[in-house]
């Protein structure tokens, strides 16, 4: 489904150059559930966001479902982003001015065939899915850590994106939380959808399919999970 | 999408209460000073009172007469003689009226000395112009050819010369520069800024003093045509410069010998423009450029300003930028949106502008600053309004959205 190929990812300031990536080599199937895993500043976030083609590599090429994306104008990745990928975020990121339901309609905004009474009633189903189907007209502000990372989820899912990457989402939440929201991952993987997920907790990493270790911007080991 | 933009331009509005008064008085100030500029000068070159028919109206106001070379020109109002036997004549239009343009006098009521402006004019200047008559009527070319000595009076002078306004002023006696004359009718004056018709009493030509008959080409009368339709002044301007062709050139007019004869017959503005400006029908590109020119200069600055605060608030927030591109939107979806959200706040600046512009203009009205001053929010300045707002807004809103929509998304979703 997405495979990278030799990526590279260098930080250039007039002083000093630092190699976040080096030489990773990674193919995702499509409806597997692979987690990553590494200390701080191993290159984590930024192998999500090349995977999630929010960032470009310094080297390397990228294929989505086999076409490789690596000359794509911004337009067109933006295309790709919006019609084949969801993102969730450890801090949210919802926009505390729009309303639950407004939020979750974000990604159906940029999809010019989608007609207004359609969006809504896409978003209405996203947040059922979440059990968030009470809460339309809350803004963010007013609902709890874990309420914001379901509605952060519905928006990731409204559009029906085949992958999903998640940069650790459970992050700020307590346990409890944090395993209500793996599970709706979970389910979400048995529906179809592959994931990509970040985290530092092992036990969270345990519980996908395959666990990918990076150490210093280097792939450090790359296990088959087997479920219990 | 667009009601999405706006909840959240209404929201960033809320946010920050005090940033949003010092946004909206800065784009309502200037706003207000485009409006009343714009309302001015509609005031100025609008069809307004008397002068309603402008726009199908042609305006002959100067003659210019030049030697050879070039070097010398004798440039001014014309002759009633002239205008009679060259725009009186003429078949294509309405009605043509000759006129002076205003003199001043005295008139004395009591002790009392009264300042006033005078106009000599034919008959046909009562249809040409659309005056209201609050007592009384116009004199008609039986009065003119009578040689009456009548008088048009405005209420303005009215109010000034009769210390007894309860009783009607028709039939009464005027002494204007020690002629007496009868008061024929009153009418609503008209601004001193439309010089075609403004006086405070108007005379038949043929009362003393007005050098009707005076044998020269040139004099003190000045003519308004009126076309049946607008589309018709385009014929009536051939129609003139056909007969003005036909002068005998080169002439002589008091020892000065003339090799060119120009005189226009044109639409109000170019023709009020050319009294002050040579160059044609191309004066009132440059009137308009200038004018253009100072509503950016007005806007310009202020609009910098804005562009400052525009990007602090829109830096504010990256994070949005950072999702909305994160799930596809393209570069220029967001500056559209962010153009959309600066046009909404200038709109609201724009309302604002548009109350204290109506305040503005009932002061002036009300100010006797000018005398007659009608300044109007009417259909024209409320579309030019509209347009000044759209430029302000696009003017204080591209710049800070193209830089906002550069910034990457992971730097965007970092900060």
């Amino acid at each position: 489904m997405i495979t990278l190929t030799n990526i590279e990812k260098v930080y250039r300031t007039s002083t000093i150059e630092t190699l976040a990536l080096n030489n990773i080599n990674l193919h995702i199937g499509q409806g597997e559930f692979a987690s990553i895993m590494g200390p701080s500043g191993c290159g984590k976030s930024t192998l999500l966001n090349i995977i999630g083609l929010l960032d470009a590599p310094s080297k390397g090429g990228i294929s989505v479902g086999g076409q490789p994306v690596t000359s794509y104008s911004d337009q067109e990745l933006a295309r790709l982003r919006n019609q084949r990928l969801g993102f969730i975020f450890q801090s949210f990121h919802l926009i505390n001015d729009l309303s639950v339901l407004d939020n979750v309609e974000i990604p159906l905004l940029y999809r010019k065939q989608i007609s207004g009474t359609q969006r809504r009633q896409m978003a209405q189903e996203a947040l059922e899915r979440v059990g968030l189907s009470n809460r339309v007209k809350h803004f963010p502000k007013q609902l709890s850590g874990g309420q914001k990372q379901r509605v952060a989820i519905a928006r990731a899912i409204v559009g029906r994106p085949e992958i999903i990457l998640a940069d650790e989402p459970t992050g700020n939440l307590d346990s409890v939380m944090g395993n209500e929201i793996l599970s709706i991952l979970q389910g979400l993987n048995t529906d179809g959808a592959t994931i990509v997920m970040v985290t530092h907790d092992e036990a969270m990493a345990k519980k996908t399919h395959r666990l990918i270790r990076l150490f210093d911007g280097t792939m450090v080991g790359d296990t088959t999970l087997t479920l219990c | 999408m667009l009601t999405n933009y706006i909840k959240i331009a209404w929201k960033v509005l809320l946010r920050h209460p005090f940033y949003t008064f010092i946004t909206l008085f800065g784009i309502s100030l200037t706003l207000t000073v485009l409006m009343v500029l714009t309302s001015f000068i509609d005031h100025i070159i609008g069809s307004h009172y008397p002068e309603t028919n402008r726009d199908r109206s042609l305006y002959i106001e100067k003659m210019a007469l030049r030697d050879s070379s070039r070097t010398s020109q004798n440039t001014g109002p014309m002759s009633f003689k002239f205008l009679t036997q060259y725009a009186k004549s003429l078949k294509t239009p309405e009605k043509v009226t000759i006129t002076s343009f205003f003199r001043t006098s005295n008139a004395y009521a009591g002790s009392q000395k009264i300042k006033l402006n005078t106009k000599y004019t034919d008959a046909a200047f009562w249809e040409v112009m659309n005056f209201t008559f609050l007592e009384g009527k116009p004199y008609n070319d039986q009065n003119i050819r009578n040689g009456e000595l009548v008088a048009v009076i405005t209420d303005d002078f009215r109010r000034q010369y009769f210390s007894d306004l309860s009783e009607p002023v028709v039939g009464k006696d005027i002494e204007v520069e020690s002629v007496h004359y009868k008061v024929i009718g009153v009418v609503k004056g008209s601004p001193p800024t439309r010089f075609f018709s403004y006086a405070d009493i108007y005379f038949p030509y043929t009362v003393p003093k007005s050098n009707y008959e005076q044998d020269d080409i040139m004099g003190g009368y000045v003519a308004v045509i009126l076309a049946k339709k607008a589309s018709d002044r385009k014929a009536i301007q051939d129609e003139f410069q056909d007969k003005i062709r036909r002068i005998p050139l080169p002439g002589n007019r008091n020892g000065f010998k003339y090799a060119m004869l120009e005189v226009g017959c044109a639409p109000y503005l170019e023709s009020v423009l050319s009294i002050f400006m040579e160059g044609g029908p191309q004066v009132k590109v440059i009137f308009y450029s200038v004018i253009a020119f100072l509503m950016l200069m007005l806007m310009g600055l202020p609009a910098i300003n804005l562009v400052n605060v525009n990007v602090s608030r829109i830096m504010e927030r990256s994070s949005e930028i950072g999702i909305r591109k994160a799930f596809g939107a393209p570069i220029r979806t967001l500056l559209m949106q962010f153009i959309v959200e600066n046009i909404f706040i200038t709109f609201i600046g724009g309302s604002i502008a548009l109350l204290l512009t109506l305040i503005t203009i009932y002061f002036i009205n009300n100010s006797g600053w000018i005398a007659y001053a009608d300044l109007t929010i009417n259909l024209n300045v409320f579309l030019v309004s509209i347009g000044v707002c759209l430029i302000f807004g696009l003017l204080s809103g591209v710049a800070p959205a193209l830089r906002m929509s550069k910034l990457s998304i992971v730097e965007a979703l970092k900060s």
